[in-house]
C-alpha cells in the first residue's frame, strides 16, 4: 500500500505496512539517516521531526498518519543548501555537541518553540524540550544556544568556564 | 601481523617496535609502505605514523582513538599541531584504522611503567616492548580520562616535534644553511637571512625517508599558541545538520536488519525457540540463534550468552518480530535472585569481613577506636547502573568469501576486530573495521558482544546485516555499574578530632586508589570483602569512583557534622599537607560564596575528589520544596594540570556531572527473579532539561602531570547533591537514588553499624 507526502519539500511515495513508524520509512526507504532511533517509545526525542512545523516523535507516528503532509527533517531544517538555521549556527557557536546523536532532535524541538515563541522563557524551555535526552549532558549549552538566537537576545553572555594559572608541563 | 619475527619487529618497528614513537619512514623494503598504502592517496607523503602532509600543504593529524563527544580528535589534534607548528586551520584530523600499528602503547609506559624516569637513550626500547604488548593484546583503547594523559603526551607531541625536527634539517640540507637558522611557522619553514619561505610540502617526501627522533626537544609551553586555547571541535558541524555518519547509519546494497534477544537472566542459553509466529510476519528473512562465545581483554571475560535473532528487511519488522518468539532459557540457578538478596548478601559478607582485603592500613586504628571519645558510624549503597548510551548498541556486518568486514562504533577498535576475528574461527588480517563516532560510549562500547553478535548473522545470511538492539536489550543486556555497600567507622576525641577512619566496602574494581581519602587523618583502616553476584561488571563512566565518591564525601561530611564544623572548613584543616587539594577545594568555595549564608529550605554541599590525574571540587546548591529536590547550581573547579582544551574540558565536566547527577537523582537497576526489571527512559530516567543546573566550571592550570577530563566529573556530584540536601533538611542521603527519599519526612536513618 503507497503512502504519499512530503519531506523537505519534496513528495515521495513509499510502498510500505501503513503502520510502519515515520522514523524507520525516513531512515529505511528514504535513507535519510540524520533523524536517529533512541527508545522506540516517545521517551527520549532522539527521532523528532516536524509534521506541519510541529514536532512530533517519529518513532511513533505511523507513516499512514502524515499522508499528504509536509515533513520536516534536520536534513530540511536549513534555510538552503550550503546555509544554516540560526540555531545550527548557535549550536556551533556554543559547541553544544558531544557525542552529537541526539542533537538532531535537540534541534528540531528547539527550531519548533521558537518558530511558534520568538522569545522563550527558562520555563517555556523547559516545557519544549524536556522531551529530549542527552545523554552527554549538553542541556546548559542548548539552552544557552537557544536564548542567544531568540529575538530578545543581544549577546552570547553565557561564561561557561575560566581558566587561570601559569602554563607548564 | 599475528607473527612477530625479529625482522618484522625491526622494520614495522618503525612503526611499532623499533619504534613507534618514530615514525614511519617509508624506505623499500619496509612493511611501513603497506601502513602508507593504507592511509595514503597519490601525492600524500606520511612522514610519520601520525603524520601525513599532502602536495597541497595539509596535514592530517591521524589519531588512535574513538571520537565519542569528548572531542579527542580536536585536542589530540591541537596537542600534535603545537608540536609541529602547523597551520591550524589546514590541518584535518583522522582516526586511525585498526590496524596493529596503532595499537596503544602509551598506556603501557604510562601506567605500567608509572614512576620510572628513563633515560632517554631507553625509552626507544620501552616503548618497543609497550608495543609489542599493546599489539599482541590488541589494544586500542579509548578510556579511562587517558587519550591526553597517554597518547597525546607521550606520541602525538613527540610526532610532531620530530617531524619539525625532520622538516627543519631537510631545508637547511637543500638551502645549504645552518639548521638553527631554520624556523617554521604556520606549516611552512623559514629562513629569514635568504628570504626563503616554504611549504612543508615541499620537503616531505625527502622527510618520509628519514627516521625520526624518538627524543625531539619540546617546546617551552610559554610558547604554545594552539595547546590551551579554545579550538572549535572539528566534529561539531556534521553533528548539527544530520550529516555525522554513526554507525548506525551505515547503508550497504542488499542490507538486511536484525533485532536480538538474550535471556532475562544473565548467564541463560537457548533451550528452544518456537519461531512459527515470528517467521509468519512478512519481511522476516530468517531466525537465528547465536552461539555463546567468550572472548578476554583487559577489561576481564567479555561472555555472550546465546541469543536469537530475527533478520528481515526492516529494523521495524525484526523487531516486532523477536517480540514474537517463545523461547525457553536454561536454568542459572540465580532465576530467584533479587536486589534484597543481594543486599542481604553484602550485609552478611561485610559482617563476616571473612578474607578482608586491604587498600590501605596506617596509623594505631584499633587503638584510636578504644580510646575514643565517640565512633560515628554510617552504612551507605548504591544500585546497579546501566550506561544508556543514546544510540543503542548496533553494529553492520558482511561476511562473505573468507573475509570479514564490519562497521561500528566502539572504543577499542584493535580488540574488536580480534574478538571479531576469533568468533568467525578467521585470522585478524582478513577482518577490516570501521570505526565511527560513537553516539556515547561511558565504558559500555568497550565491550564487544554486539559485534560478535552481528558477524555470526552475516555470515549465516550471507548478505550484510545491520544489528541494533532495541533500547529494552540495551537496558536488559548491559555490563552494569556494580551495586556497593559500604560501612564507616569514625573515632572522634574529647576535641572533636578525627583520630581514625575505618571503611569496609564490597567488590573492588578499578582504579585501586578509588576508595582512599586525600585527608590526613593518623589512623586508617580501608579495605573490602569479595561478595560475587551474577550481574555482569561493567566500566561505568568513572568506575569506582562513582560509588566511593559518594561514600567518602558523604561520610567526611557526616563527621564534620557530628563535630560542629563547617564541612569545608574541616576538610581544608585536613589538607594542609595537599596543597593542590587545598586550592582547588578552597577555589571552589570562593566561587560559589560558600560561606554566605541560604534562605530555608535551600542548602549547600560540596564534595572534593581525585580522579585519573585531576582534581575536582564542586558546590551544589539545592532548594527543597514540599519534598521537591531541584538542583539550582553547580560550581566546580578543576586541577588537570594543564588545559590543552579548555572548552573541552569544560564540557567534560559539564558532561560528567550530569552524568553523575542522573545516577544520584534516577539511576536504580532493580534485579528481581534473576532479571533486570528496568527496560527504556520511561522507568530508567535521565536528567532532562528542566532537571539541568547551571554548572559553572573554573580550571586550575597548577603546571602538575596532565591529568584526565573524561570521568573526572561524575564522582563529585552526588556526594556533593547529598550533602547540600542534609544541609537543606536535615537528612542524610545513604543511599542512591535520591527517589528513594521521602523529605517531606524529617526522619534520619540511624546508622547500621553498632
Amino acid at each position: 500500500m503507497s503512502t504519499s507526502f512530503w519531506v523537505n519539500g519534496a513528495e515521495q511515495t513509499v510502498d510500505v505496512d501503513p503502520s510502519k513508524p515515520l522514523l524507520w520509512v525516513i531512515r529505511e526507504q528514504l535513507a535519510l539517516t540524520g533523524t536517529k532511533f533512541g527508545c522506540g517509545i516517545a521517551q527520549c526525542g532522539a527521532c523528532t521531526v516536524h509534521v506541519d512545523g510541529q514536532p512530533v516523535r517519529s518513532c511513533v507516528t505511523p507513516v499512514s498518519a502524515v499522508e499528504g503532509r509536509q515533513v520536516t527533517t534536520i536534513e530540511g531544517l536549513a534555510p538552503a543548501p550550503g546555509q544554516l538555521h540560526p540555531l545550527q549556527q548557535a549550536w556551533i557557536e556554543h559547541q553544544v555537541p558531544q557525542c552529537g546523536y541526539c542533537q538532531s532532535g535537540q534541534l528540531m524541538s528547539a527550531s519548533a518553540l521558537l518558530a511558534n515563541n520568538p522569545n522563550p522563557s527558562d520555563a517555556d524551555i523547559d516545557a519544549a524540550m524536556q522531551g529530549n535526552i542527552c545523554r552527554c549532558g549538553m542541556y546548559g549549552r542548548i539552552r544557552s544556544a537557544i536564548k542567544s538566537t531568540s529575538v530578545a537576545s543581544n549577546s552570547d553572555d553565557q561564561l561557561f568556564y575560566n581558566v587561570a594559572g601559569v602554563n607548564h608541563v | 601481523m599475528s607473527k612477530w619475527t625479529r625482522r618484522a619487529f625491526i622494520t614495522t618497528g618503525i612503526v611499532a617496535g623499533g619504534g613507534l614513537l618514530v615514525g614511519v619512514a617509508m624506505r623499500p623494503g619496509n612493511q611501513v609502505k603497506d601502513l602508507a598504502a593504507k592511509l595514503g592517496e597519490a601525492g600524500d607523503d606520511l612522514v610519520h605514523t601520525y603524520i601525513k602532509i599532502d602536495s597541497d600543504n595539509v596535514i592530517t593529524a591521524i589519531v588512535p582513538h574513538a571520537e565519542m563527544g569528548q572531542g579527542v580528535h580536536t585536542t589530540l589534534g591541537q596537542m600534535l599541531a603545537e608540536e609541529l607548528d602547523a597551520d591550524w586551520d589546514r590541518l584535518e584530523v583522522e582516526e586511525a584504522p585498526a590496524i596493529g600499528e596503532y595499537a596503544s602503547y602509551s598506556a603501557g609506559r604510562r601506567y605500567l611503567m608509572a614512576g620510572i624516569d628513563f633515560p632517554n637513550l631507553v625509552i626507544p626500547t620501552v616503548d618497543g616492548i609497550m608495543m609489542r604488548v599493546a599489539d599482541t593484546l590488541n589494544l586500542q583503547i579509548t578510556g579511562g580520562s587517558m587519550s591526553v594523559r597517554t597518547t597525546g603526551f607521550l606520541a602525538m607531541r613527540t610526532a610532531g616535534a620530530a617531524t619539525r625536527q625532520m622538516l627543519r634539517q631537510a631545508a637547511a640540507d637543500n638551502w645549504g644553511v645552518p639548521v638553527a637558522e631554520v624556523m617554521t611557522e604556520n606549516s611552512h619553514l623559514i629562513h629569514a637571512a635568504s628570504n626563503r619561505r616554504e611549504p612543508y610540502a615541499t620537503f616531505a617526501a625527502q622527510v618520509a625517508e628519514m627516521t625520526p627522533s624518538y627524543t625531539p626537544t619540546f617546546k617551552d609551553p610559554s610558547e604554545y599558541k594552539i595547546v590551551g586555547t579554545h579550538k572549535p571541535r572539528r566534529d561539531i558541524p556534521a553533528k548539527v545538520d544530520g550529516s555525522a555518519k554513526f554507525s548506525l547509519d551505515v547503508r550497504l546494497p542488499d542490507m538486511l536488519y536484525a533485532s536480538v534477544l538474550r535471556s532475562p537472566v544473565p548467564g541463560a542459553d537457548v533451550v528452544s525457540v518456537d519461531d512459527s509466529a515470528a517467521r509468519a510476519i512478512d519481511g522476516v528473512v530468517d531466525v537465528v540463534v547465536i552461539p555463546r562465545a567468550s572472548v578476554n581483554s583487559m577489561l576481564g571475560e567479555t561472555l555472550s550468552t546465546e541469543a536469537v535473532a530475527v533478520v528481515a528487511d526492516s529494523y521495524w519488522t525484526a523487531n516486532r518480530a523477536i517480540q514474537e518468539l517463545q523461547v525457553q532459557w536454561s536454568e542459572t540457578g540465580n532465576e530467584s535472585v533479587s536486589s534484597e538478596q543481594i543486599a542481604a548478601q553484602f550485609d552478611r559478607d561485610l559482617s563476616a569481613a571473612t578474607e578482608r582485603e586491604t587498600d590501605r592500613m596506617q596509623g594505631e586504628t584499633e587503638a584510636a577506636f578504644s580510646n575514643a571519645a565517640r565512633v560515628i558510624d554510617a552504612e551507605y549503597h548504591v544500585p546497579f547502573l546501566a550506561h544508556t548510551c543514546m544510540e543503542p548498541l548496533n553494529a553492520t556486518a558482511d561476511v562473505r568469501d573468507g573475509r570479514a568486514e564490519i562497521w561500528v562504533g566502539c572504543q577499542n577498535p584493535l580488540g574488536f576486530r580480534r574478538d571479531v576475528a576469533l568468533t568467525l574461527g578467521m585470522d585478524p588480517e582478513n577482518v577490516t573495521l570501521h570505526n565511527h563516532p560513537m553516539g556515547g560510549g561511558f565504558g559500555r562500547k568497550a565491550r564487544p558482544d554486539y559485534a560478535m553478535q552481528v558477524a555470526i548473522l552475516a555470515r549465516e545470511v550471507g548478505r550484510p546485516v545491520q544489528l541494533i538492539w532495541s533500547r529494552e536489550e540495551d537496558v536488559r543486556q548491559d555490563f552494569y555499574r556494580p551495586a556497593v555497600q559500604s560501612r564507616f567507622r569514625a573515632a572522634i576525641d574529647g576535641e572533636n578530632n578525627l583520630l581514625a577512619w575505618e571503611n569496609t566496602y564490597t567488590n573492588k574494581n578499578e582504579p585501586i586508589e578509588a576508595p582512599l581519602i586525600p585527608y590526613a587523618v593518623a589512623a586508617q583502616d580501608i579495605g573490602y570483602v569479595s561478595s560475587p553476584v551474577h550481574i555482569p561488571f561493567g566500566a561505568w563512566r568513572s568506575v569506582d569512583h562513582s560509588q566511593h565518591g559518594f561514600f567518602t564525601e558523604s561520610f567526611i561530611d557526616e563527621v564534620a557534622n557530628a563535630t560542629n564544623k563547617d564541612p569545608f572548613e574541616m576538610r581544608a584543616q585536613l589538607l594542609q599537607d595537599s596543597p593542590r587539594h587545598l586550592a582547588v577545594l578552597s577555589r571552589a568555595a570562593e566561587e560559589a560564596q560558600w560561606s554566605n549564608p541560604l534562605p530555608a529550605g535551600r542548602g549547600r554541599g560540596i564534595s572534593l575528589q581525585e580522579s585519573f590525574g585531576s582534581i575536582v571540587a564542586q558546590v551544589v546548591e539545592v532548594t527543597v520544596d514540599e519534598g521537591n529536590v531541584s538542583v539550582d547550581r553547580v560550581v566546580a573547579v578543576i586541577d588537570p594540570g594543564l588545559a590543552i582544551a579548555p572548552d573541552g574540558i569544560a564540557a567534560q565536566l559539564e558532561s560528567g556531572i550530569i552524568y553523575g547527577l542522573t545516577a544520584a537523582l534516577h539511576g536504580e537497576i532493580t534485579i528481581e527473579n534473576g532479571a533486570v526489571v528496568q527496560s527504556n527512559f520511561d522507568d530508567y530516567q535521565a536528567v532532562r532539561m528542566n532537571e539541568a543546573p547551571v554548572i559553572e566550571t573554573h580550571v586550575i592550570n597548577s603546571g602538575h602531570d596532565i591529568g584526565g577530563a573524561g570521568e573526572p566529573g561524575t564522582p563529585g556530584i552526588a556526594p556533593a547533591l547529598a550533602n547540600a540536601v542534609y544541609d537543606a533538611t536535615g537528612i542524610r542521603v545513604r543511599q542512591l537514588p535520591l527517589n528513594r527519599y521521602d523529605f517531606n519526612t524529617l526522619v534520619e536513618e540511624t546508622g547500621v553499624v553498632g
